[in-house]
């Protein structure tokens, strides 16, 4: 089957059923996604579909054969980086880094539908991305400083 | 004060190399977890050596090439490693003066060195990578080369940033979890049903008909499979599983009388503080008991571990806290010579704590060994990660004050029970979790604690930082342990701080005095009062004595972590009837020299924020059997939606040494929650976490 990924197109020969994070991560070398949990509760998996953030862990690959997926490495535009992922590495937003990936994706669909989101709204968002190590507050502003510092 | 790693490791070239390609290699016995260890090490040896710390590559800790420097544990990496790096950068500094000194024909006392270039007076010069091979590394430290005065620093002491984030945040392969070695393999455990459950019987058909399945491993209770792809070893675990009969017992207490099992299972003594007590009667006495639950790690990367055989030898990657002390374990029990195990550490999950990334390397040694010569790598279930991780222990503390009639204390009793906080690999009895599954186990001992010199374990934080008369301070560690317990950050710090400074907030109330004000009364060390009042002071704590019950409020909690290491002081503003909202924290702490101050901020607000988690929402659950918190439903952690914002004072003393960041936050946190809660509602919690549940509980006495 075939699976559009970051703008291109990718044949995966696998079951029809596998969870798109296994391709993404397996199939076509992008790790950035990651398991976190396999039930959608935590999500360190998060991609985007069509522009939605969606758990890859939980998500077959089947259900995504004519949409487009985004994942963090292709966030950016022409190999620049992502407006949050400067931010990111401006507000050094992050302690492990494990929960990144899925907090950049879903903060980059946020901010896509709601360029002006304020801070409860960004919590919203956030609310279903888990952080253990407590860079909670970082994250947020990483994501407020992308809203007004611009692209 | 001696420093340990270098009394284990004394060679310069074991600590660092200078290459004649204008890099400095720097090889740390420590790790990093997320903490940004690598980058502050960095810092150190750039200083030292003045040299742009982008010359500096970090190499990751393996047994074969990087010191023995044991756990990355216990707030010790920029006391015990950095303190190392800083004396070895000295000395090399030296001898390359020394040999540039020779060549240019002055005094090296007139060379000057900037960015690895040494210079003379007149203009002519070297480098580093010029004398790189001429200048042999292969000696010990000596004593006498001075490492800089910190009043010369322009590296340290600066918030540089992680070398480390840049890859996490493009979603670059770093992690454990992402290496793909050419023919890596899958590997999956099926874990018991249950504590002291017995492997019967299984049929592995099932599981070898789901395509690509390379391998079904059984030895004695220890079950697995390895498939080509990830996904078909998940079906394959599923059906093996389904496949097993086991016999299972009822090991474990009644939750719902925690305590109870604590202070009446047998239990060894140990005193940690006892001075003489006044002899005359209490005029009042003060009697509190204090609970907490067993906590899990809970961090959002299952564990992970990689392993390939290969002829006699065997490689292991892991995100172990102590690569040298997990490859004792693997030796141990494979038989195998040192010389024919590399463990290596590659980054994985945030780490708090002996958390279960040792097991997991050792689940991928066994199930690679049914495949030589192909890598097999093991992720944990998130169900495994939370049931099956070692758990930081429950705890139940008594406190017990005698005041005299002008409500002075004049004797303060603290107990403890739990079981111990310490139960890393390395020794026998602290064998990795498929070790005592296996048809030869090894058994288990129950987890012991550190010594109090080495910061203790359920006593750490239990000996009172204030002046106080009359004290008697014990642990009773149980010698049974029917769930697996072991280091979780800050280990017993958490509930011995949150019972002291709970009860020093009730003698103050009746002192019918300030919380601060009365413990600064009771506070001789100058830096403790220094945060105190820091904290104070930027949270707008007000003079006089506090409303109660209003229904917001204001706490304070005060520690000096192990009592040796960094001074924390966190006011925490509670909302709360029932349920109960943090709505700020502020935290002031002095951690001596600050290496890199944002890491410093970043380990205090992720500290603080964990404690926040624990000490209201965590609590794990378990029947007669087995944990059955297993997911995040059932074992929720801290949202963003709940996480208040933490404004973190830093107190920088750059003439003292650095103490230490990564555990001082959570025991000061957890004790001004506490006490706001009582400033909020008038009630005093004591029975963690601090849920709905437990706070109608202490309504209703």
């Amino acid at each position: 089957m075939t699976v559009r990924v970051n703008g291109a197109d990718h044949e995966v020969v696998c079951d029809p059923d596998t969870p798109l994070l296994y391709v993404l991560r397996n199939d076509l070398g992008l790790v950035g996604a990651k398991f976190g949990c396999g039930l959608g509760l935590c999500g360190a998996c998060n991609v985007l579909v069509d522009g939605h953030p969606v758990h890859s862990c939980d998500t077959p690959v089947w259900s995504v054969a004519d949409k487009r997926v985004t994942t963090v490495e292709g966030l950016g535009d022409d190999g620049r980086p992502h407006r949050l992922q400067e931010t990111f590495v401006e507000e050094q937003a992050l302690q492990c880094g494990y929960c990144t990936a899925g907090m950049l994706v879903t903060a980059a669909a946020l901010l896509e539908k709601e360029p002006d989101a304020d801070e409860a709204g960004v919590r919203r968002a956030l609310d279903g991305n888990l952080c253990r190590c407590g860079a909670h507050n970082r994250i947020v502003r990483a994501v407020l400083c992308a809203r007004t510092c611009g692209a | 004060m001696t420093n340990p790693s270098l009394g284990t490791t004394p060679r310069l070239d074991r600590w660092l190399t200078i290459g004649s390609d204008g890099t400095v290699a720097v090889r740390s016995g420590k790790v990093e977890l997320g903490q940004g260890l690598l980058t502050a090490l960095a810092q150190i040896v750039a200083e030292e050596l003045d040299v742009d710390p982008g010359r500096i590559r970090m190499v990751p800790a393996a047994t074969d090439v990087s010191p023995d420097e044991s756990y990355t544990a216990g707030s010790l990496s920029i006391m015990h490693s950095g303190g190392a790096l800083r004396a070895v950068g000295a000395q090399v500094r030296a001898l390359f003066l020394a040999e540039a000194a020779a060549r240019l024909a002055v005094p090296a006392g007139e060379l000057s060195v900037t960015d690895g270039c040494i210079a003379a007076p007149d203009g002519r010069s070297t480098s580093y990578w010029e004398l790189a091979a001429a200048v042999p590394l292969d000696r010990d430290l000596e004593p006498g080369a001075a490492a800089k005065s910190p009043a010369d620093y322009g590296v340290v002491g600066r918030s540089l940033p992680r070398v480390d984030v840049p890859d996490k945040v493009a979603g670059r392969r770093r992690f454990l979890h992402d290496l793909r070695p050419d023919g890596m393999l899958f590997g999956r455990v099926v874990r018991p049903p249950s504590r002291g459950a017995v492997l019967v019987s299984v049929d592995g058909q099932a599981a070898r008909r789901v395509p690509g399945v390379v391998a079904v491993v059984r030895d004695g209770s220890f079950l697995g499979v390895v498939a080509e792809r990830e996904e078909n070893a998940l079906r394959a675990q599923a059906a093996l599983r389904s496949a097993a009969v086991w016999q299972e017992e009822d090991t474990l207490p009644d939750e719902r009388d925690l305590p109870g099992f604590l202070v009446s299972a047998p239990t060894e003594e140990t005193v940690l503080a006892e001075t003489e007590a006044q002899s005359r009667p209490a005029a009042r006495s003060v009697r509190a008991r204090f609970t907490r639950p067993y906590l899990a790690h809970a961090s959002i990367a299952p564990s992970c571990g990689l392993a390939l055989w290969d002829g006699g030898r065997l490689s292991v990657w892991s995100h172990s806290q102590g690569v040298h002390k997990l490859h004792a374990s693997i030796c141990r029990s494979q038989g195998l010579a040192p010389e024919d195990v590399v463990v290596q550490h590659v980054e994985g999950a945030g780490c708090y704590g002996h958390n279960a990334a040792d097991d997991a390397a050792y689940d991928a040694v066994l199930l690679a060994r049914a495949v030589p010569g192909r890598p097999v790598q093991v992720v944990w279930t998130r169900e495994d990660e939370l049931g099956w991780g070692p758990l930081g222990p429950a705890m139940v503390i008594d406190v017990e004050v005698e005041l005299d009639e002008t409500g002075g204390v004049q004797r303060w009793q603290h107990d403890v029970w739990s079981n111990g906080h310490a139960h890393r690999p390395g020794p026998p009895s602290a064998p990795l979790l498929a070790a005592t599954h296996v048809a030869a186990a090894e058994t288990a001992l129950p987890a012991g604690d550190p010594p109090l010199p080495n910061g203790g374990g359920s006593g750490r934080n239990a000996v009172p930082l204030y002046d106080l008369p009359g004290q008697l301070v014990r642990t009773h560690r149980l010698t049974t342990m029917p769930l697996r317990t072991s280091a979780l950050r800050a280990l017993g710090a958490h509930l011995n701080v949150y019972a002291i400074e709970s009860v020093v907030d009730e003698l103050a109330v009746l002192a019918g005095a300030d919380p601060v004000d009365y413990r600064l009364g009771l506070l001789g060390d100058e830096r403790a009062r220094a945060v105190l009042r820091a904290a104070a002071e930027r949270a707008g704590w007000g003079s006089g004595v506090p409303d109660v019950g209003s229904g917001t409020g204001l706490g304070v909690g005060l520690a000096r972590y192990k009592n040796k290491g960094a001074y924390c002081a966190v006011v925490a503003e509670v909302e709360a009837e029932t349920h109960v909202r943090v709505r700020r924290l502020t935290v002031a702490v002095d951690v001596g020299l600050e290496v890199n101050p944002d890491g410093v901020v970043n380990q205090i607000e992720g500290g603080a924020l964990q404690a926040l988690s624990w000490t209201t929402k965590e609590q794990v659950r378990f029947d007669a059997r087995t944990v059955t918190s297993r997911t995040w439903e059932e074992y929720p952690i801290l949202t963003f939606s709940e996480v208040p914002p933490v404004d973190v004072v830093l107190l920088d003393r750059p003439g003292d040494p650095s103490l230490g960041a990564g555990e001082a936050s959570i025991g000061p946190t957890a004790a001004a929650i506490g006490n706001a809660l009582y400033a909020a509602t008038g009630l005093r919690v004591r029975s963690l976490p601090l849920t709905p549940e437990n706070v109608v509980a202490a309504m209703e006495g």
